[in-house]
């Protein structure tokens, strides 16, 4: 991880107004991976568009961090599901009519 | 352009309270939200309307605008300027005053002609309001022939009036999304930007049939051929290649060419591999000698 893609996590959450306790929690849940560097707490440049999808998921859909962690859990299982559901259909394109 | 029922919409009656309509907006909203419904196109327009109609029934001003009107809308403009002179100048006030609450971050703002027509434009900015920090993702559907992704290959596509270089590399599947990292939208207070998803969309032309990195095409060969056994030249995705024929070859029978299928993605000189079905071509327009010959060799058979 380099540090330059760390976004220190104060930043962010004043940008977002929002408690710095929420992202404590995501991360106690397993749901953000925070760094400590100089005691300064950062996240990562590639975590955030996730971040940002449970902090709307929270404050616009009153969301709490449970229901949160169980819509990520199945979220990553629609995306395989959905992974499979494509390599189906591209193999049926072998016995159906090429468009 | 139709009447939109708002009411209808949230799932509320006329009487519903300013606590109803947030409490059905609310509800529908976690139902429909884009985060929670990826790449649902029905979803999306489904969350697009209950965030029209919460624009209007959450509003006292608005609401009460759509409740006096109702189906006679396209009349209200006239009737609101025979009665109030200066009500112009106040709708003009009206379209920028922003709005309430809303959810999402991207184009799920889209309102319809009928809002449009009734409410004038929606307060201007609206969608870049809603980054606060990252970048919005920008998705784009690619539509390339099965032919031009044998082999890796440069195009130039036009993002938001950027162009941008990209790479295509062999073998990417139909379907296929990559990802081009900081091409989305710009971030807002130093925060990155947002990404290209690209999906492929590969139409196939040719007489070969795609499955992953395995091509499949059926191959004619004549009767005699088939009985007898020869050679034939088959074609492959690039090029030509010469195939015994065994003796007493089955219609149906399958031969994999190693090697002559897809080039596997972003593994260089890896193919996947040729399927050949071999399909006999029995012979038409038989002649009288011919007919003879093959009464011949179906008595043969039957001793």
């Amino acid at each position: 991880m380099k540090n330059e893609n760390l976004i220190p996590v104060p930043e962010f959450c004043q940008h977002h107004q929002i408690e710095f306790s929420f992202i404590s929690t995501l991360s106690e849940y397993g749901l953000v991976e925070v760094t400590v560097i100089n005691e300064i707490e950062y996240i990562d440049k590639e975590q955030i568009k996730e971040l940002e999808k449970m902090i709307r998921m929270h404050y616009e859909l009153d969301i709490n961090v449970e229901g949160i962690d169980a819509i990520t859990h199945l979220l990553k299982r629609y995306d395989r599901l959905n992974e499979e559901l494509l390599g189906a259909k591209n193999r049926l394109r072998i016995y159906e009519g090429d468009k | 352009m139709e009447y939109i029922d708002y009411y209808k919409i949230l799932e509320l009656t006329k009487i519903a309270s300013d606590a109803d309509i947030k409490k059905a907006y609310r509800k529908l909203a976690r139902k429909y939200h884009p985060d929670l419904n990826p790449n649902d196109q029905t979803a999306k327009k489904n969350f697009q309307q209950i965030n029209e109609a919460n624009e209007v029934l959450s509003d006292p001003e608005k609401r009460k605008k759509y409740d006096k009107y109702g189906k006679d809308w396209k009349h209200a403009e006239e009737f609101e300027k025979a009665g109030h002179p200066g009500n112009q100048q106040q709708q003009q006030y009206g379209r920028n005053t922003g709005r309430q609450s809303g959810f999402g971050n991207s184009d799920e703002h889209d309102f319809s002609d009928f809002f449009e027509s009734m409410f004038g434009g929606r307060s201007g900015g609206r969608r870049e309001s809603q980054v606060k920090y990252r970048g919005q993702d920008f998705n784009a559907e690619l539509n390339l022939d099965l032919i031009s992704v044998y082999k890796t290959h440069k195009q130039t596509l036009t993002v938001n009036g950027k162009n941008i270089r990209l790479t295509i590399p062999a073998g990417v599947e139909n379907g296929q999304t990559i990802k081009i990292p900081g091409h989305g939208g710009e971030g807002v207070n130093g925060g990155p930007n947002g990404d290209l998803y690209i999906t492929f969309s590969i139409e196939n032309h040719t007489k070969f049939k795609r499955a992953g990195n395995d091509l499949y095409s059926d191959v004619e060969i004549d009767l005699y051929k088939a009985l007898l056994g020869g050679e034939i030249t088959v074609d492959t995705f690039e090029g030509r290649v010469k195939l015994k024929i065994q003796p007493e070859t089955q219609s149906g029978t399958k031969v994999k060419l190693k090697g002559k299928g897809f080039p596997v993605y972003k593994k260089e000189n890896e193919f996947g591999d040729l399927y050949i079905t071999y399909k006999i071509k029995n012979p038409t327009n038989l002649s009288e000698r011919e007919k003879e010959l093959f009464s011949e060799l179906a008595n043969l058979r039957k001793k």
